[in-house]
């Protein structure tokens, strides 16, 4: 059963994200990556990470794509196409593609994966305590990093948005 | 549901008896599907004869009362009408886009409803991190109708669409927000487990006056992702048509409406199911019957449903930035402070259990 849901998932995984690089429509496509995304949640069902899979759907899914969906409805009428790329350029991108997939494929075929028996469940408050935890092995560190991060990125923002404002207003105060 | 559960179990092990493992596991998936889109069809039709006859009743009238006993088949034949209708779209419109869409809304609702306990048999699928997931599905609802507006090729749609995407955008943090504050008092995300936790005192009566207040949040928000008056501004009749659904007829226009009624009725189930103890009876009064437990979980639900029909009809719609304004500089500070509140009443272990 679990086998026959994983090569549905899997299918489902390669057609959308064929699809979704293909596409000469730009919000299709951005559908098709969705999809590829919640296939990728789907995955994570399906070996008990539950957790990581909820993460997934609320971040990815439910963030992302949404903002991705917000650009293309600033940038894009509903009648265009994407230009194709010269056949030098495609040509070009095609052998990219393929070097980096055989990359992968032969990483993937050469590595000696071990079966890891069915283990428990991670509980929530495992996550909690390991995200905060300044020992080996805890996320203490990341964590205060990327909210650093997002700090300067959102400040950033602002001062990108609002620029012109922001300077007016201070000369005028002084 | 001491009776339901042994019709359920009898179909389990017949369903076994006579067919191979997988098969029997395939057929059962089916059948749960086809319950809750039972479940799905029959709630969301009877919550619009609700909504019509609470609007009837707000504004002495008497509402629909003719097609069977006071009224109760109208929304069946209404369904049944827009089953009959035909399936107009524009000729410009991105066809598979304008299609998914509904489904988009449908299916999300449908994911949510799986996840609440009506009763503690009557749970289809009980993951250990409920509450997260019902955000985690809530948030991708709204794609649906960024797609439906955008796909339509219309521009009161589009515009409908957009603010739809804002608002849910906005307001989700608070009901995330409001529910992790919840989360506190729990120590779980499972929903069976929040309920267990609730067997000595209701969740709003255990946090008394920071359970209030997130219960409160939680409401206001709650209305304003589903994107009802006084927060419906996607669909605001006065100025963009019907909003995001403008060019959509037939059973596709019932997908989206029969949603945003389901949504409402999750909404109110997820705050049953948090603050007033979801199937749990007042005091415990019916502890020793468990199958009316889905009777005590449908009449608080429907109280609450209530209350947001109530909202509907007292509160004048907002502007786009007072209703960002609420949001952004309001709920969002309150309920920041009011998680630091909870957390202090879970350390000095200042909670009122019986």
């Amino acid at each position: 059963m679990e086998e026959i849901i994983f090569y549905i998932l899997a299918a489902i995984l390669v057609i959308f994200a064929i699809a979704s690089v293909t596409s000469r429509k730009m919000l299709r496509s951005v559908i098709y990556l969705l999809f590829v995304l919640c296939g990728i949640a789907g995955i994570y069902f399906l070996i008990d990470y539950n957790f990581l899979a909820a993460i997934q759907l609320t971040i990815y899914a439910g963030g992302i794509i949404v903002l991705i969906i917000f650009s293309v409805f600033l940038v894009h009428h509903i009648e265009l196409q994407l230009e194709l790329a010269k056949p030098g350029k495609q040509l070009l991108t095609a052998l990219a593609c393929l070097t980096g997939l055989g990359l992968f494929l032969v990483t993937i075929y050469l590595h000696p994966f071990e079966v890891v028996e069915n283990t428990n469940t991670i509980s929530t408050a495992e996550v909690g305590n390991l995200l905060l935890s300044y020992t080996e092995g805890g996320f203490i560190l990341p964590f205060e990093v990327i909210s650093v991060l997002l700090l300067a990125a959102m400040v950033g923002a602002i001062v990108i948005a609002k620029g012109k404002k922001l300077s007016t207003n201070n000369q005028s105060t002084e | 549901m001491k009776y339901g559960l042994s019709i359920i179990t009898t179909i389990h092990d017949w369903l076994y008896s006579v067919m191979p493992e997988w098969l029997a596991g395939l057929v059962e998936m089916i059948l749960i599907a086809l319950v809750y889109l039972g479940i799905f069809s029959i709630a969301g039709l009877f919550l619009v004869l609700m909504e019509r006859r609470v609007a009837a009743w707000f504004q002495l009238r008497v509402g629909p009362n003719r097609v069977g006993f006071q009224g109760l088949l109208q929304t069946m034949a209404d369904a049944l009408k827009l089953l009959s209708k035909e399936l107009t779209g524009t000729e410009k419109a991105d066809k598979f886009l304008y299609n998914l869409a509904p489904y988009f809304v449908i299916v999300t609702s449908l994911m949510a409803l799986a996840v609440i306990p009506f009763t503690k048999e009557f749970h289809a699928f009980d993951i250990n991190i409920g509450i997260l997931f019902l955000i985690a599905i809530s948030s991708i609802g709204v794609i649906g109708i960024l797609l439906g507006g955008w796909s339509s090729n219309n521009k009161y749609a589009l515009i409908g669409a957009m603010r739809s995407g804002v608002q849910t955008i906005s307001y989700e943090l608070s009901v995330g927000l409001s529910l992790l504050t919840m989360i506190l008092l729990t120590g779980t995300l499972q929903l069976s487990e929040i309920i267990e936790v609730q067997k000595s005192g209701w969740l709003i009566v255990q946090g008394h006056i920071p359970a209030i207040i997130a219960f409160m949040i939680f409401m206001i928000s709650g209305t304003a992702e589903t994107n009802r008056a006084p927060f419906d501004m996607v669909e605001a009749e006065s100025e963009l048509g019907a909003g995001f659904h403008t060019e959509y007829s037939g059973m596709k226009f019932a997908y989206f409406f029969l949603a945003e009624f389901i949504n409402m009725f999750i909404i109110a189930a997820i705050a049953t199911t948090v603050f007033f103890g979801g199937w749990l009876s007042p005091f415990g009064i019916t502890e020793s019957i468990p199958w009316l437990g889905v009777l005590w979980f449908l009449i608080k639900t429907l109280l609450l449903v209530f209350l947001m029909m109530w909202f509907r009809w007292t509160f004048p719609r907002l502007r786009v930035d007072q209703l960002l304004t609420l949001e952004w500089k309001y709920l969002l500070p309150i309920n920041l402070v009011n998680i630091v509140l909870m957390a202090l009443l879970v350390w000095g272990n200042l909670i009122i259990k019986f």
